[in-house]
């Protein structure tokens, strides 16, 4: 179940349709109601065209296009990210990784690999999110040399 | 402007004074980390990552943040000074929230069961900022999310938020357009007769009674029939008002609304146009001009005789 890790090596990507369904299920399951995230009145009345992704749901789908790639022995250890264009409903936006650096730990049983991965997710109006995932995963012991 | 976040940036002064200053202290999960909340949350995410089921499951550890959330019945352990400074920004007009960043580290898996405490602190405000959504401060706070008898620390979170005062929508704005004339059977032919560039007064047939504006019948007279006059377009200003307030759309006060009477000897209410609002003046000679305000509406207006300075 583990693989290696190469720094420069990309991650294919993911694309996410940004549903009004993925919007609000996404703000409900990290609890947050304000209400530029389910009501598109109220969103207008605030300046949004529409209701808009919340962070937190960024923040998971990052975090699942990370796990995702790496395996069910992928460990997140950090996830920063910054936002920029929002996720409005009927856009799709495409999550893309590439990892930058690896370093590697080896003892007599186990080998790790921890990388950095820079990724972004772009929408049909710009960049929503940037960021950097730090994620450990098991390697082939050795196998990277 | 004054009091908004463009007044001065004694506002911003005062906001750098909470830097430090706790923002939550002593903060509790309202529920302990549980399964039915892993499961939205995956379901939510697309996320079927094995070890978020089973006996074993650990949380997401993207769901740190969401163990803290006050939701619907607010937050616990929110401390005046956050509370105090956010109400500074609301008075600014600060009142919309976005959040820009999201900065977690992961220190220990959290598990159903663990219940979790969090300590947050105001790292840092930023100097008053204009974005594309408004003007308004970037506020940072720094979580700490313990968890477990030990209280000990499952991860950090540091968190950036803009309050924002809204930039006014940059929806391409409408000209107003002036009123529309009311255009009836009793003053049809008065219109007719400004489409043609032509100022029509009426004329009771039986009296020869001029008037002005438009009627049924001759208010000397009584009689029904008229005809009309060309108006040679001369006249002065008989009386005038300046109008400063209130302000109607597609007008642009102060501006002169003057009574002018013609050569004819009616009068009529028009404007007097090339003319400051302070110079005009009873017994100003003015004449006729029509003007154009938009694709459908002429109106008939006058212009000072001479220049006047």
């Amino acid at each position: 179940m583990s693989r290696q890790v190469r720094a420069g090596e990309q991650l294919p990507p993911l694309e996410i349709p940004i549903t009004r369904t993925l919007i609000v299920a996404g703000a409900i399951a990290s609890r947050d109601y304000q209400d530029v995230h389910h009501d598109a009145e109220l969103a207008r009345q605030k300046g949004s065209p529409d209701i808009f992704m919340n962070i937190l749901t960024t923040n998971g789908l990052v975090g699942r296009y990370i796990t995702d790639h790496f395996g069910p022995t992928a460990v997140l250890r950090k996830v920063a990210i910054r936002l920029g264009a929002p996720n409005y409903p009927g856009d799709t936006m495409v999550l893309t990784g590439t990892v930058e650096e690896v370093t590697e730990e080896t003892d007599a049983v186990t080998a790790t690999a921890t990388a950095t991965v820079k990724v972004v997710g772009a929408n049909g109006i710009g960049r929503h999110v940037t960021g950097t995932v730090t994620v450990t995963v098991s390697v082939p012991s050795g196998g990277a040399r | 402007m004054s009091g908004g976040p463009e007044a001065s940036d004694e506002l911003g002064m005062r906001l750098k004074t909470y830097e430090g200053r706790a923002a939550a202290v002593a903060g509790q999960g309202k529920d302990p980390v549980n399964l039915p909340m892993i499961r939205h949350w995956c379901e939510a995410m697309g996320d079927t990552n094995p070890a978020y089921e089973g006996p074993d499951a650990m949380a997401p550890p993207t769901m740190l943040q969401a163990w803290t959330m006050g939701g619907l019945s607010g937050h616990s352990g929110r401390s005046a000074a956050f509370d105090e400074l956010l109400g500074l920004l609301d008075e600014a007009g600060c009142t919309s929230v976005v959040a820009t960043d999201c900065e977690q580290e992961y220190v220990r898996a959290l598990r159903p069961g663990d219940e979790v405490t969090f300590d947050t602190v105001i790292e840092s405000v930023s100097e008053r900022k204009t974005t594309k959504l408004g003007t308004g401060y970037f506020v940072t706070t720094r979580t700490d999310v313990r968890a477990g008898p030990d209280r000990a620390l499952a991860g950090t979170h540091r968190f950036r938020i803009l309050k924002y005062a809204p930039a006014a929508r940059s929806r391409p704005q409408e000209q107003p357009r002036r009123p529309r004339p009311v255009v009836n059977r009793d003053n049809a032919g008065f219109w007719e007769g400004v489409e043609q560039h032509r100022l029509l007064i009426q004329r009771c047939t039986s009296c020869t009674t001029l008037r002005f504006p438009w009627l049924p019948g001759c208010n000397a007279c009584g009689a029904l029939d008229w005809d009309t006059l060309e108006a040679s377009g001369e006249g002065t200003v008989y009386s005038y008002v300046v109008m400063h307030h209130p302000p109607f759309p597609a007008f642009d006060p102060p501006y002169a609304v003057a009574l002018v009477e013609l050569a004819e000897g009616v009068r009529m209410i028009s404007n007097v146009i090339g003319t400051p609002y302070d110079k005009v003046h009873i017994g100003l000679p003015v004449h006729l001009e029509f003007q154009r305000y938009d694709d459908e509406l002429v109106l008939p207006v006058f212009r000072a005789r001479e220049e006047v300075a």
